[in-house]
């Protein structure tokens, strides 16, 4: 099998992955399919900002929650930011967490949130790992002569 | 044949008399394309919304709030909403837009506010607005119907989507540019029923 099969099948089996184990979902695809000649970086880009966005909300988050008098309404609103771009590109994970850290915003449960912040980041950081694999991937297959997406 | 023809002769000009039959005359060529508007303080959601719009052949202007939506339409004549460093010039005419897409839920002005100053606009009133939000809630969508709302989008917003969108657009605007009287508004065809 020549290189660049063998990187399709690798990019293939990962993705299906990545499905599967839910870091992302059907919107991810969705935006996989915007890319073209004129937006190669595309997908990149607006995953490079989705992370810049989630990391200031973590520690906005965190500070927040650190305070004497917890304010969760600042918290819920942050959480509502995050919850808001994870599900624009198709963070699944990401996106189920906030949905749970809400609740505990609105019961005002300081451990539950924090709890939900734990995860927040966490799940932040597999994502981004596993989407720099992807990413990685998909160069090696563009410097082996194939493209991005590939032709079906 | 008298020079009159329209018919017979197949080597006619493509400018004839007042009929334009150039398919990419300057006139249709700018007027077919649909400059949508788009409002959402998230990044994010702005940068896909745009390839989005993109994608779909649309032209885009993209903001990050309801003011500066306002202010770009020329809308806005308070002077101390007016937060941003650079000023409008004398004579500002105002962006022309053909579709309005806005997020509901924004720091400063919601969607839906930003909808009413629209429609209460006798200039604007006439552009369709879309709402989008990642919430699914009846009284909100029913809400922004009846203030006049083209449709409510629930997040996150997809390609077909975008594109039904501007096919729906690109219908009515013949009915609208018509005037023929037919009214295309959602809360009036409910109303109807």
């Amino acid at each position: 099998m020549d290189l660049l099969s063998q990187l399709r099948g690798q990019i293939a089996d990962f993705s299906a992955f990545l499905h599967r184990e839910g870091f992302v979902d059907d919107q991810f695809t969705q935006l996989q399919k915007l890319r073209d000649e004129s937006s190669p970086g595309f997908v990149v880009e607006v995953v490079s900002l989705f992370f810049e966005d989630c990391e200031k909300l973590v520690n906005n988050m965190a500070k927040a929650l650190e305070q004497q008098i917890v304010d969760f309404k600042q918290v819920d609103s942050h959480v509502h930011q995050l919850k808001g771009s994870s599900s624009s590109i198709g963070a699944a994970r990401i996106h189920n967490v906030c949905i749970a850290f809400k609740t505990c915003c609105e019961d005002q449960n300081r451990n539950g949130c924090v709890r939900c912040l734990q995860q927040v980041n966490h799940e932040c950081i597999q994502l981004k790992n596993n989407l720099q694999t992807l990413f990685n991937l998909e160069q090696q297959i563009i410097a082996a002569g194939g493209s991005i997406p590939a032709k079906q | 044949m008298g020079s009159n023809s329209i018919v017979s002769n197949r080597r006619m000009p493509e400018k004839m008399n007042c009929f334009d039959l150039s398919p990419n005359s300057n006139s249709d060529s700018e007027a077919e394309e649909v400059h949508v508007l788009a409002v959402d303080d998230s990044l994010v959601d702005r940068k896909v919304i745009e390839r989005l719009l993109k994608i779909s052949s649309c032209k885009v202007t993209a903001v990050d709030s309801g003011w500066r939506a306002l202010k770009l339409l020329g809308l806005s004549d308070d002077e101390e909403e007016d937060k941003s460093s650079s000023s409008s010039s004398d004579g500002f005419e105002g962006l022309k837009v053909d579709l309005i897409i806005t997020d509901y839920w924004m720091p400063g002005m919601t969607g839906y506010e930003l909808l009413k100053k629209i429609k209460e606009s006798s200039s604007f009133r006439e552009i369709p607005v879309v709402i989008m939000s990642s919430e699914n809630v009846m009284t909100r969508i029913d809400r922004c119907l009846e203030e006049g709302a083209e449709e409510f989008i629930v997040k996150p917003v997809k390609l077909s989507d975008v594109t039904r969108l501007r096919d729906y657009y690109m219908a009515t605007r013949e009915i609208r540019s018509a005037g023929s009287g037919i009214n295309v508004n959602k809360r009036k065809l409910q109303e109807s029923f």
